[in-house]
């Protein structure tokens, strides 16, 4: 066994055979976790008590000749904007440095119901806010592929783990391309599902109409049976769908002969040549298997980072009005007043990314403003939208890139966030129309940065974007970090 | 869109978010930046378009709603138990009222 390399069928191989328990699992990947850690920063904290008992659950339940579940003994790791009860959950947040939730989020419950066992919480950007995993309070994560370079964000300490092999999968959020870059950026699967597939309980909001739960996973097998545990309705979350869960894992067998694919042509024009080339020959894989390639466009595609900007940054300056210092935060030490305690504990809690997101939010929606952008904002996402909805009527999925460029050094855009904010330009416009979408390894750069391809579907077609996924992984044979 | 320290001050109140004069004058220069790029949508012409506030949603308006049972919440110990400082199952601020 090649404890970084694991599958999710190998461990239930594995467990089967008494080849190991889950326990024993449990405890070798702990200890690989620790020892690996140091050169990613990918995990800030491990929580051995929970992850061991999990796995004792597991153990016991194949003694009695139980069914383990789908995730029997697979270890996961959780972004930690995603609450587990008992164990530390910051978000990357000076604030939240000491906050420990009374609760699981409902990912985590059916992660574990599923047999998954929890070995610690994934380094992020503070609430989820970046694009480079370099705005985390606890230090930036660093790209297992090259340590000069970021891993992507915000989810990148999850993308890191999955590349590094210090767990099996692991859970992540998608605002505005969170999952799908940093998978990019590592070299890894990352899915963020349709808007309310999975539910939200416990994810500490960010932009409460953009905010996603999704898998990353060495293989899209293994992406789809984790969505396929966490998706579903559930009545603690009001955005979550109704619609029926289907076998995500049952449904890679199929050839793709018939099925159309479109190329958006303004997603490919200005792209850096050695991305534009990958995706090209990612795009004539698809061909070899019988797809048909269709240019579609998207007119609305230049609004939308501005769009976006607006949307999730207002959002965002309502969702952090609860950090007050007053229930679950730190709290600055001087203050006199009620109104300058909130206000030091925010000005000496928050981050300069947070700082600068509340600020535009607050501008966006404040008196004389709102016209201006906020609802110009939400007409314009409307156009994005109805620009989505007629390329599905032409097409079955959409495959573009999922950057402009790979893994960026360390630094090397922190200090512009505008052009921080312009590296989203493909990610940013499935999240505006709440469509599936996901980054699948399409191949490394000649300097052996890995690249990723995304494939997007229409509204609940995750099983097809899969069967897509699936069929290009292994035709295309591209390397998995 | 020009920005100036003033205003950026004011939005800051309005966060209640205490920023210091170096943060003031860079938040001026990006709040600036940034804004005028977001003035790129009003070359889109939106007029009769609705707006969106939500992704889709596919059920009835009423079917998200729960029978009014009365259920198990936090204890007040969980959730006071992360506060900076509670005290007799209360979360405690700084004096409001003077006496």
């Amino acid at each position: 066994m090649e404890i970084a390399r694991l599958t999710v069928d190998q461990v239930r191989r594995g467990l089967a055979s008494r080849e190991f328990s889950a326990e024993e699992l449990a405890n070798e990947a702990l200890d690989y976790a620790a020892r690996e850690n140091p050169k990613t920063n990918a995990y800030l904290h491990f929580c051995p008590e929970r992850a061991l008992s999990a796995a004792r659950r597991v153990d016991e339940k194949l003694a009695r000749g139980e069914d383990p579940g789908p995730l029997g003994g697979v270890p996961v790791a959780v972004k930690d904007v995603i609450l587990t009860r008992g164990v530390r959950s910051t978000c990357g947040s000076k604030l939240l440095k000491n906050f420990v939730p009374p609760y699981d989020a409902t990912a985590v419950t059916r992660l574990e119901e599923a047999g998954g066992v929890i070995l610690g919480k994934a380094n992020c950007d503070e609430f989820a806010m970046g694009s480079s995993n370099e705005n985390s309070a606890f230090g930036p994560v660093r790209n297992p592929v090259d340590p000069e370079r970021v891993p992507g964000g915000s989810s990148g300490g999850s993308a890191a783990i999955v590349a590094q092999g210090t767990a099996v999968l692991a859970l992540g959020s998608d605002t505005g391309g969170s999952i799908r870059q940093p998978a990019s950026f590592c070299g890894v699967v990352g899915v963020t599902p349709t808007y309310g597939r999975v539910s939200r309980y416990g994810l500490v909001a960010f932009a409460s109409s953009l905010d996603h739960i999704g898998p990353f996973a060495r293989t899209v097998a293994d992406a789809a049976r984790l969505l396929g545990v966490i998706a579903g309705r559930d009545p603690r979350d009001s955005t979550s769908a109704f619609a029926p869960v289907p076998d995500y894992a049952g449904k890679f067998d199929g050839g793709l002969g018939g099925l159309k694919v479109g190329l958006p042509k303004e997603y490919f024009a200005g792209l850096a040549s050695e991305t534009g080339d990958l995706i090209q020959r990612g795009v004539d894989v698809l061909t070899g298997l019988g797809v048909q390639i269709k240019e579609v466009s998207l007119p609305a595609t230049d609004y939308a980072i501005p769009c976006y900007y607006i949307i999730c940054t207002a959002e965002a300056s309502s969702n952090l009005a609860r950090y007050d210092g007053v229930r679950y935060t730190t709290r600055a030490a001087a203050s006199e007043t009620l109104l300058d305690m909130y206000r030091d504990s925010r000005g000496e809690g928050f981050g300069a990314e947070c700082k600068r997101r509340i600020m535009l939010g607050t501008y966006v929606l404040s008196a004389g403003y709102y016209d201006a952008y906020y609802l110009k904002a939400q007409k314009v996402r409307t156009l994005i939208a109805r620009d989505f909805a007629a390329a599905f009527a032409e097409v079955d999925a959409l495959v573009t890139p999922v950057s402009p460029f790979p893994a960026f050094r360390l630094g090397e855009k922190l200090d512009d966030p505008l052009q921080m904010y312009l590296s989203d330009i493909y990610t940013i416009t499935g999240d505006l129309a709440g469509i599936p979408c996901m980054s699948v390894p399409c191949g490394r750069t000649a300097g052996g940065l890995p690249v990723g391809m995304q494939i997007l579907t229409n509204h609940f077609q995750e099983a097809k974007m899969f069967q897509l996924a699936a069929a290009f992984e292994r035709a295309g044979g591209f390397e998995v970090s | 869109m020009k920005i100036t320290a003033q205003e950026v001050r004011y939005v800051a109140d309005l966060a209640n978010l205490r920023l210091g004069p170096d943060e003031v004058a860079r938040m001026t220069n990006e709040l600036e930046a940034i804004l005028s790029y977001m003035d790129k949508l009003n070359e889109l012409d939106t007029t009769g378009v609705p707006a969106m506030a939500q992704v889709l949603y596919e059920a009835g308006e009423t079917a998200t709603l729960r029978e009014d049972v009365a259920r198990q919440t936090l204890t007040n110990e969980d959730a006071v138990g992360n506060a900076p400082v509670a005290g007799a199952g209360f979360f405690k601020v700084p004096k409001v009222i003077e006496r």
